[in-house]
């Protein structure tokens, strides 16, 4: 009997410390099946953030650097200028990359670093306790906004996708989701479709993966799929928000391909 | 070998890559940016990277990416941008990692000013980051020496698997005195396979290369430190290096000073010689490891009577020194910050005042 699904060989054989409803070990799951599907694992080097996937390196089984709290794209722009025939991955959370990374992302798109980050959006800030992120909803409660995001203080969610495809360097910017497998399957295609890119020594390829985070969220990891589909998806819309082949005028993004 | 005439950033600048490092990231800040300005052009000519960051914070960690891909790199700043680099330098300490920093010290603290200091002394010599890291720490007074020890950085980086940091100041960074690359600096890079994430096809290996710092477990933690600890003790016992000036007579003062400010000793030393007056002084070229049996040695000397640390500081390395003469002698700083370098007559009436 042919055996049609296991584990990627790019994982190590352990079982990872999530929490039950997390998205992570969907997330890194797709990431070792691009690195196996294009063959690039032995020429891969990953960059594990400061979250809860700073142990991404116990579960994906390729070089791998630990980096501090929002520098990843930084040590990766440090990686591939020394050695661009490396394929280079930053994977971060909302508080590494729209918070304290806020500088060094944008600064990586911008300037075209050929690497490729897997963001992974769920609103909240999950290895240090549940505080509010930059893409927090409003009147959302977290442990440091226990009556709800107040917009009038602190502001709107910001949309990173969006952000980045502004920028007049190309790239590949894509929104995805993994909560539900008619997304996966989307997200795991946006995922190669980013790596190949970086084979290509295209661009720069960004892919934000709203994702959920049950724990933190103070729901059922079954209502946090539900949350996220109807909350956080339409301020979050899915799709690629910018491709090398797409043009970009004057801060208009140009709604290019498919979800 | 040729000598040339250089301005010292310039000659830091060429002597990296002299030492075959080939790979420059920095942030412009002042009295450094023309090592950047020169090498954006010259490391085209030897088909190295030159990258000007968007901040001495990503800077550092895109020091801490291309040395953890196995790579000689360097970066060159100047006291606040060194602030800013403190995190990448702890994380660098903690993983292991060679690279080299050139702090060029202007005045502090804060935006400070732009005219040589010695202030960042304890920020050097202590590890500039958090945790129990070290840096060797090196201090040239020439643009010779700045070139030579930027040579010898890079095999020393590698020794230990460290960060190793020139303390240079705003006069030696500009000024412009010969140079020359001595051939016998030149060095190899290291193999770094059994510990870079420099690809596993790279290595024809098969297992990954983890490049980090986290060690949630203490007993793991704690390893990791004693190791450190390590290294800087035998930093302590093999990298001493100092320049003892003067110390062969029986001479009543004891001068401690580095770079720019012990050239100024030195011319005092010679005026006062000739008015019959000895004074000695023990020059650290090394600020970690700190040459402390060389300085209590001389301070031991039955005519001394008092050492003087003459810093362009409010007094950092003074602590180093009177911890080393374990009392043997008594100690006094003489400083001065703000950019104004202190005058030879000024060390001549100080030596006089103080005997």
């Amino acid at each position: 009997m042919a055996k049609l699904f296991q584990r990627p060989k790019s994982m190590f054989d352990v079982s990872t410390h999530y929490c039950p409803g997390c998205t992570h070990g969907v997330i890194h799951r797709l990431v070792a099946e691009a690195i196996d599907a294009l063959g690039i694992r032995g020429r891969t080097v990953g960059i594990a953030p400061v979250g809860c996937a700073v142990m991404a390196y116990n579960y994906i089984d390729c070089d791998f650097q630990e980096a501090a709290h929002g520098r990843a794209p930084a040590m990766a722009t440090g990686i591939k200028r020394v050695r661009p025939d490396l394929m280079v991955f930053t994977y971060q959370g909302d508080g590494d990359l729209a918070s304290i990374g806020m500088g060094e992302i944008v600064h990586a798109a911008n300037r075209g670093e050929k690497f490729t980050t897997i963001f992974v959006n769920n609103a909240i800030y999950g290895m240090t306790g549940g505080q509010m992120a930059p893409t927090t909803m409003p009147n959302q409660r977290t442990t440091t906004s226990p009556f709800g995001r107040k917009t009038e203080e602190v502001g709107m969610p910001i949309r990173m996708a969006e952000l980045l495809a502004t920028l007049k360097t190309p790239g590949y910017i894509t929104r995805q989701t993994v909560i539900k497998p008619k997304y996966i399957q989307k997200a795991k295609k946006a995922i190669e479709r980013a790596f190949v890119y970086q084979m290509e020594n295209r661009c720069f390829s960004f892919v934000e993966v709203i994702s959920t985070c049950p724990t933190n969220w103070g729901m059922t990891p079954k209502d946090a799929v539900q949350w996220a589909e109807d909350v956080l998806l339409p301020y979050y819309p899915l799709g690629d928000k910018k491709t090398p082949e797409s043009e970009v005028a004057d801060g208009q993004v140009a709604a290019a391909g498919a979800a | 070998m040729s000598k040339v005439l250089m301005k010292g950033n310039e000659a830091i600048a060429e002597a990296a890559i002299r030492a075959g490092c080939l790979n420059y990231f920095a942030y412009p800040i002042t009295p450094q940016s023309e090592v950047a300005e020169y090498l954006s052009w010259r490391m085209t000519e030897v088909n190295g990277v030159f990258l000007q960051g968007e901040s001495e914070v990503a800077v550092s960690y895109m020091i801490f990416g291309a040395a953890g891909a196995g790579v000689r790199v360097f970066t060159t700043s100047s006291s606040p941008g060194i602030s800013l680099m403190s995190e990448g330098i702890s994380y660098l300490c903690g993983a292991q990692l060679p690279a080299v920093f050139v702090n060029i010290m202007r005045g502090g603290p804060g935006l400070g000013g732009i005219l040589p200091s010695q202030a960042d002394y304890n920020q050097a010599t202590r590890g500039v980051g958090h945790g129990d890291c070290r840096l060797l720490v090196m201090a040239p007074a020439s643009v010779q020496e700045a070139a030579e020890m930027v040579m010898m950085a890079f095999p020393l980086a590698e020794k230990y698997r460290n960060p190793v940091m020139l303390l240079g100041d705003g006069l030696i960074g500009q000024m412009m005195e010969p140079v020359e690359f001595p051939d016998h600096l030149k060095s190899e890079p290291s193999n770094k396979d059994s510990w870079a994430t420099n690809g596993i096809d790279h290595r024809n290996g098969t297992t990954r290369n983890l490049v980090r710092s986290l060690f949630l477990d203490p007993e793991a933690l704690n390893n990791n430190n004693l190791m450190l600890r390590a290294k800087y003790e035998r930093m302590k016992a093999e990298e001493v290096r100092f320049e003892a000036y003067n110390t062969e007579g029986d001479y009543k003062v004891l001068i401690v000073s580095y770079g720019t400010m012990s050239r100024v000793c030195k011319t005092a030393i010679n005026a006062l010689k000739g008015q019959g007056i000895e004074v000695g002084l023990i020059r650290p070229q090394t600020l970690f490891p700190f040459p402390d049996v060389a300085i209590r040695e001389a301070a031991a000397k039955p005519s001394c009577r008092i050492v003087l640390s003459i810093e362009m500081s409010m007094g950092q390395m003074v602590d180093d020194v009177e911890r080393c003469l374990h009392g043997v002698r008594p100690v006094e700083w003489y400083g001065k910050c703000g950019g104004e370098v202190p005058t030879p007559e000024e060390i001549i009436d100080l030596v006089k005042a103080s005997v």
